[in-house]
């Protein structure tokens, strides 16, 4: 990698991404164990003879979960911790300090607890925690897989300031490539675990990887070349796609399911739904209903009671005023049990869900939480994710790596309950 | 320093009165001076636990008798015999309202206690305690101020395991529900140690510094031994008995601990981010030295000793000494000295992410430039935000999520 340059890092899940990243600080092999081959060397040393904290000056690294990361708990604190171990002298942390928060944004947030920060803010934290020791290098692993699209943005205009204004040279893994692509000077592609890397402009790289954005698909597809790498692109190139395709009105009118009348019974309904959390009202005066057969998206920016809500209907938070039902049930008056006949939610974090060690030993308990034959969650398992041994044990980092989201393929809930 | 003020005087009087009075300063100034921290929700658990000590106390008193001779009788509980080895412990038998007084100024006074140390809990941020350690003690510090953030998380797994569980359908209630999600648990805070240990050592935390071992050693001696010597002084201060040797001990450790904070600063690497001119951490210590008269005047005694400690025999109606109480009034003090959090001025409403940037923003900026004064803060550049044009992808548009 040359200095300032913003390199992407590509390929399926379980290729070997942060494998890869770790080694440039330093973390793999000294944190993680295992034997490394050949030599990494950055800024002329080589992580073989140096330990991740004697690189902490030119490699600054940051995962995907910015809450793993911190150390203190206020954004001062941790804008500082970095500076603090590398014995810099009080006035140049305080200097450092005043610039990073300006050049981020986070001045107004400076004593604030991280803990309070949203997720784009608490990332952006994160970045700055590094900064602030004046690294070389910027290794990120996925940044934004945990963010909303607009604090996406926020992260990633951060970004591309850094390698603009400060040339600093970022090293950048990313599943959500239609977020990064555009900007990348370099793209890697890992192919398949134990295959040697591609390296190649991101146009050229595009066209042989084998994880790419929608927008890649498409001019995959209309056979353009250079393929557009953003909306923007590929709409400068779609004035013939777009004359080939106008005569073909029909396809659209049968997509949508038909909806079912409003004769039906709802599936679900709040009325007027009020759930408190704490000092905060989380959602004020709520009405839905979802009627059988139906597919409702649930929108709202990071905070908004999305999730509240999702919960509320599984009877985890007992409403403040207002009704809320599932069919003819009160959920928080319902025996878990019961309802999970009548509903099922994935959360955010699949692990919560899953107890067991093997996956064999997960079918069979969930297939007794919802009274079901045994083996119908094992068919479920094996029609959604082909290939598992029964022996697999459901967490490992290799099979599923972790947040990679290969994990909330698991049917959790039970048979009926998915159904 | 202003909470343990606060508990030397507690800890030298057991007036109802004075004692209220105390609470009652303590809990003004929480009340003014919270921040939305997670850690300054410890304040109601301490009220809680002092509430629940008084409780014991009295219940203590009731049942198990009080060596407290009285002559007023409440009402008699049948008593208990107990064999002969067991002399000395009674239960049941007369219940008097001198030992049911005396029981509630000593609940009382430990209730006092606690609530001071609740008050320091919620006020100042441990984490930020922990960094006023000697730079000797700097790296066992952090290590103490991670391990303090473990059993929050740990509560936070429990609730979410929990609802996970009902999510299964299985009951998230009963021993056997913790039980089951005690694995998981420890699970997650094992994974969540390593990452954080990753993440600390990638920033350069226990990086070696270069330091002749003999001085490194006698700093950490000195600090070490300083600190227990100040500890040790303290609690002499506060008991009873320990009037004799408190002072000199508390003055030695304060000796030692200032040797090795003066030797850590020249040797060692690690040093903490300085605090910006006037913080409100600073104001908390300058407060402090401002109140010194409070326990004084209170301690040892020298001030009229049936006003402070008002005797259960004869039962007599406290007085309210005007002096001590004058004395504790000063400890209201940082309610009015201290700045007000920026916390109290953002807190705006449920959402809160775009809060600090636009909607508030000009209020905390101008109440951070009253509480700094101006010209206090370093001169630095200006943000390259406002220098340069807005980058690329903001003015294009977002790829994915349009498409």
């Amino acid at each position: 990698m040359d200095e300032g340059e913003l390199c992407l890092l590509v390929g399926p899940f379980g290729v070997g991404k942060s494998t890869l990243l770790g080694t440039v600080s330093g973390l793999v092999p000294h944190f993680s164990g295992g034997t490394l081959h050949g030599t990494v060397t950055v800024a002329g040393r080589d992580t073989r003879t140096h330990r991740p904290r004697e690189l902490a000056d030119v490699v600054g690294t940051v995962g995907q979960d910015p809450l793993a990361h911190f150390v203190t708990d206020t954004v001062e604190d941790e804008l500082a911790y970095g500076m603090e171990s590398l014995g810099l002298p009080p006035d140049t942390m305080r200097r450092r300090v005043e610039e990073t928060l300006d050049l981020l944004g986070l001045a107004a947030l400076r004593e604030r607890p991280i803990a309070t920060l949203s997720g784009g803010q608490q990332q952006r934290v994160a970045i700055g925690s590094v900064l602030t020791a004046h690294p070389r290098v910027l290794v990120l692993d996925e940044p934004t897989s945990a963010l909303d699209p607009a604090a996406a943005e926020e992260v990633l205009a951060v970004l591309q300031r850094l390698v603009h204004d400060l040339g600093t040279t970022v090293l950048l893994a990313e599943h959500r490539l239609e977020r990064v692509v555009q900007y990348a000077d370099q793209v890697v592609v890992l192919p398949a675990p134990g295959e040697a890397p591609l390296v190649d402009e991101p146009a050229a790289m595009m066209a042989v990887s084998p994880v790419h954005p929608p927008v890649v698909a498409l001019g995959r597809l209309a056979g353009w070349s250079p393929l557009p790498l953003s909306v923007r692109d590929a709409r400068r190139r779609a004035g013939t796609l777009r004359d080939r395709l106008a005569p073909a009105p029909a396809a659209t009118d049968e997509s949508p399911p038909a909806a079912p009348g409003p004769a039906a019974p709802p599936a679900g309904r709040a009325e007027g739904l009020i759930v408190r959390r704490g000092r905060i009202d989380a959602l004020r005066g709520v009405d839905l209903t979802v009627r059988p057969g139906e597919s409702v998206a649930l929108m709202g920016r990071n905070g908004a009671g999305k999730s509240t809500l999702l919960s509320a209907f599984v009877g985890l938070h007992e409403p403040a005023a207002g009704t809320v039902r599932v069919g003819d049930a009160v959920p928080h008056r319902t025996r878990p049990a019961e309802l999970l006949r009548r509903l099922g939610l994935v959360t955010q974090e699949p692990r919560d869900l899953l107890y067991a060690d093997t996956v064999a030993a997960e079918c069979a308990a969930a297939d007794r939480d919802g009274d079901a034959p045994p083996g119908t969650c094992r068919a479920l398992v094996t029609g959604l994710l082909p290939g598992v041994a029964d022996a697999t044990h459901p967490p490992t980092h290799g099979t599923c790596p972790r947040g990679s989201g290969s994990r909330s393929r698991w049917p959790s809930s039970s048979p009926r309950a998915r159904r | 320093m202003w909470a343990l003020g606060l508990a030397v005087a507690a800890s030298s009087t057991t007036n109802p009165l004075l004692l209220a009075l105390l609470v009652a300063v303590a809990g003004y100034v929480v009340a003014v001076r919270r921040t939305r921290a997670p850690w300054d929700r410890s304040y109601g658990a301490f009220v809680k636990i002092a509430l629940e000590v008084i409780g014991i106390r009295l219940v203590f008193a009731v049942f198990l008798g009080s060596p407290i001779p009285g002559t007023r009788t409440l009402f008699t509980l049948p008593e208990v015999p107990l064999p002969h080895w067991a002399e000395g412990v009674w239960l049941g038998g007369r219940v008097t309202a001198e030992g049911l007084v005396f029981a509630l100024y000593d609940g009382l006074k430990l209730a006092a206690l606690l609530i001071c140390v609740g008050a320091a809990n919620a006020l100042a941020n441990p984490a930020r305690l922990l960094k006023s350690l000697p730079g000797a003690l700097y790296e066992a510090g952090v290590a103490v101020a991670v391990a303090m953030t473990f059993a929050p998380h740990l509560v936070a797994d429990v609730q979410r395991l929990r609802a996970a569980r009902r999510l299964r359908g299985r009951s998230d209630g009963g021993l056997k529900a913790l039980l089951q999600v005690g694995l998981p648990i420890l699970e997650g805070a094992l994974e969540r140690s390593v990452a954080l240990a990753a993440a600390m050592d990638a920033r350069g935390y226990g990086r070696t510094a270069r330091v002749p071992r003999a001085v490194r050693h006698t700093t950490t001696a000195l600090s070490i031994g300083g600190l227990l010597g100040v500890c040790a002084g303290t609690y002499g201060l506060l008991a009873a008995e320990g009037a004799g040797y408190a002072l000199p001990v508390l003055l030695a450790g304060l000796a030692a601990a200032l040797g090795g904070l003066w030797l850590g600063r020249a040797a060692l690497r690690a040093q903490p981010l300085p605090a910006r001119p006037v913080g409100r951490a600073r104001l908390a210590g300058r407060r402090v030295r401002g109140r010194g008269g409070g326990p004084d005047g209170l301690g040892g005694g020298s001030y009229a000793p049936t006003a402070l400690r008002p005797p259960a025999i004869p039962l007599t109606a406290p007085t309210l000494p005007l002096w001590p109480a004058a004395s504790v009034l000063l400890g209201l003090l940082p309610a009015l000295v201290a700045p007000v959090p920026p916390d109290a001025v953002v807190r705006t409403g449920p959402d809160r992410r775009s809060a600090p940037d636009t909607r508030s923003g000009g209020t905390w900026r101008a109440h951070r430039a009253a509480a700094t004064g101006a010209g206090t803060r370093p001169a630095r550049r200006p943000p390259p935000a406002r220098r340069t044009r807005a980058p690329n992808h903001q003015r294009r548009r977002p790829s994915g999520d349009q498409l």
